[in-house]
């Protein structure tokens, strides 16, 4: 039995055991030196499980008394989750280490989250869900102030931590309601409880969960940390931060609405379809005033929360499938415009005034190009695979009986477009001031290059990432 | 009213004064003070539910180390809570009205308690004629060893994260170095001189 069990946590084990040893080694050999090394050993051993996941993960199965669910939805998941972890690592290296700020934890804190997340998206109880979520957020706490010597970014962790600490306390309390009144933890259980009309104290713990989940995915109303906590981190760590735990967050949602509440779709639809068009629409506006591309990309990723939430709120297989799809195209382009963000720098000091872009493509013609077609996939513009993310979800919406949720995507698309453009326009026209340098690094300039062209190569057949999510949806939704 | 009665009553209202007086004192370390007579009624109300070993826990780990830990904390940092709390009741009315409209959502809620059916045969069952140690050993290292296992990394991570925050390797200081200590060979450290009488070295 308990062989059984831990064969089916096998991934999360290796991993955590890697990170001990990761932390043992380090400490007791060179210490920051073995940094650049363990950086890109953690992206290696992140790929091979995300390989191993895919490639062997067959059926459902229970683990410790349905604590823990090894599904279709988790497995998709994970790899997502495991692929953009290891891309920001590779990222991360160079960046880092000219500033000084890569140090041997950094790596092993991001392998420790990367276990909370692989546990969040499995979790198959309150509790495992909770332990999960706060490994994941802790960790994260940390890396937000790694540069511990600069007022911003120990801001930007203080502020995390405890709005954090709020969310999950919001979440908590949430869990202690349903438990009281549906008298398990399960999900199991839970579903059971809500079969005939559900008591009114469950939906009062439900409405608590959720507003948990919508801190951690930075939903609007429940964004206000994004944009500070964005611009405060050092910028690998808000490449991070925008990638792998908006996976997790979202897949957690996803597995809490329909493995708990399934049963009652109609009661949590509303508020999901609520969050969803106030992010898009806090998103697209409040991201116009904004001059720095970080707090841009903030206001982005809320906006493509919102969107990513609309699969959800359809409440369908079909929604959970384009959900998946919607946060698997989202990752890869944020993981490309994060490169390009990441080689903006002047005199080797990193620039994230959007004025600085202006005439760009006088002098990277290439580099302009590729980050041309990722704005224009962020904004959902239709020959680029972004545009099939928003097509994917907005149909949902509709065939889920939400078509003016639907409509109103479009309309926050329409606006939101307006700031990636903006970009477009800085980078193709007017004057220059302040030219950034030309130089990036080899990994930044191929992870820049790589996400563009899959932008464009996409469109044939977006790698057939569809079946693979509607069969994971299947396993969550039935 | 059975002496049961009266003992949750008792313990129940220490420990919800005890609560709202840790918040209201003006001295912080009044504050530790009253936080120990929560502790210690709730231990009080564990007793009662029959988990006295959950009590005796509560007892030792909150009031014998994280409370007297706290009372150090207080003393040691010159902290001015009176003009925190003076920052703090500017906005205490609006704090106060959402307060109380929350509670009264929440009473609409629980107003009209009830568990969802079937509930009973998804609660735990009894442990039978176990006691508490065993059945917490039960619980903690067989059924819930998974949640024990991350508990115990979210600690790590914790651990590193306090470590990476906040520790600062000075260069201008002389460190002890033991291992150098230990190894200082006689014929190194030592140098005998033959000293003549009225010449010096």
């Amino acid at each position: 039995m308990v062989s059984a069990d831990i064969q089916i946590v096998m991934p999360e084990i290796l991993l955590a055991v890697y990170a001990m040893l990761a932390l043992l080694g380090a400490v007791y050999t060179t210490k920051d030196a073995m940094a650049p090394l363990l950086t890109w050993l953690t992206a290696g051993v992140f790929v091979l499980l995300a390989v191993w996941i895919g490639m062997t993960g067959q059926g459902t199965h229970a683990a410790f008394d349905g604590m823990f669910v090894d599904d279709g939805f988790a497995r998709f998941s994970k790899v997502t989750i495991l692929l953009s972890a290891a891309a920001v690592l590779l990222m991360s290296e160079g960046y880092m280490q000219r500033r000084g700020l890569l140090r041997f934890e950094y790596p092993v804190l991001v392998a420790l989250a990367v276990v909370g997340m692989m546990v969040m998206v499995s979790a198959g109880d309150l509790m495992a869900l909770y332990m999960g979520l706060e490994l994941q957020s802790l960790a994260l706490y940390v890396v937000a102030s790694l540069r511990r010597d600069s007022i911003k970014s120990t801001e930007a962790g203080l502020k995390y931590f405890v709005l954090g600490a709020l969310s999950s306390g919001l979440l908590l309390y949430g869990a202690s309601l349903t438990y009281g009144f549906a008298g398990t933890t399960l999900f199991s259980g839970i579903i059971e409880a809500t079969e005939n009309e559900p008591s009114l104290g469950l939906l009062f713990g439900l409405v608590f969960l959720i507003s948990g989940f919508a801190f951690k995915v930075s939903a609007a109303p429940f964004h206000m940390w994004t944009p500070d906590v964005y611009e405060g981190s050092p910028t690998p760590v808000t490449a991070f931060f925008a990638t792998a735990p908006k996976v997790a967050a979202m897949a957690l949602f996803a597995r809490v609405v329909h493995d708990a509440f399934g049963g009652i779709v109609g009661e949590w639809q509303q508020i999901v379809a609520f969050l969803s068009v106030v992010s898009m629409f806090l998103g697209a506006i409040a991201a116009i005033g904004q001059k720095d591309i970080k707090r841009l990309m903030a206001y982005s990723s809320i906006a493509h929360m919102g969107f990513a939430l609309m699969g959800l709120a359809a409440g369908t297989a079909f929604g959970v499938q384009a959900m998946l799809i919607y946060m698997a195209i989202y990752v890869t382009m944020n993981v490309g415009t994060f490169a390009f963000i990441l080689g903006m720098e002047r005199d080797g000091r990193p620039v994230t005034n959007i004025e600085s872009l202006r005439m760009y493509s006088k002098r990277q013609p290439l580099r302009a190009l590729a980050m041309l077609v990722l704005l224009f996939s962020l904004a959902g513009v239709p020959p680029m695979v972004g545009f099939f993310g928003k097509f994917y979800v907005l149909r949902a919406a509709y065939d889920g009986g939400l078509g003016w949720l639907a409509v109103a995507g479009v309309i926050a698309s329409v606006i939101g477009a307006f700031y990636y453009l903006r970009l477009v326009y800085y980078m193709y026209f007017g004057e220059e001031v302040d030219a950034l340098d030309g130089k990036m690094a080899p990994v930044l300039w191929a992870f820049l290059m790589g996400s563009a062209l899959i932008m464009v190569v996409g469109v044939v057949n977006l790698f057939g990432i569809e079946p693979l999510a509607a069969a994971a949806a299947a396993t969550l939704v039935n | 009213m059975t002496v049961f009665a009266f003992t949750f009553y008792l313990f129940a209202i220490t420990t919800v004064v005890g609560g709202l007086f840790t918040v209201v004192s003006r001295n912080p370390v009044h504050s530790v003070l009253w936080l120990i007579l929560a502790f210690l009624s709730s231990a009080g109300l564990f007793v009662t539910l029959g988990a006295e070993f959950v009590a005796m826990l509560l007892i030792i780990v909150y009031v014998g180390a994280v409370a007297v830990l706290f009372l150090f904390v207080v003393m040691m940092l010159d902290v001015d809570f009176a003009e925190l709390k003076a920052e703090m009741t500017k906005y205490m009315p609006l704090a106060l009205l959402i307060g109380v409209v929350i509670i009264m959502q929440l009473a609409l809620a629980l107003g009209v308690w009830g568990f969802s059916d079937g509930y009973e045969a998804r609660i735990a069952a009894p442990a039978g004629d176990v006691s508490n140690t065993a059945a917490l050993g039960l619980l903690i290292y067989d059924k819930y060893i998974m949640l024990f296992q991350l508990a115990g990394l979210i600690l790590l991570v914790a651990m590193i994260g306090a470590i990476v925050l906040t520790l600062r390797h000075r260069v201008d200081i002389k460190r002890q170095n033991v291992l150098a200590q230990m190894y200082r060979d006689p014929a190194k450290a030592m140098e005998l001189r033959d000293v003549k009488p009225g010449q010096g070295l």
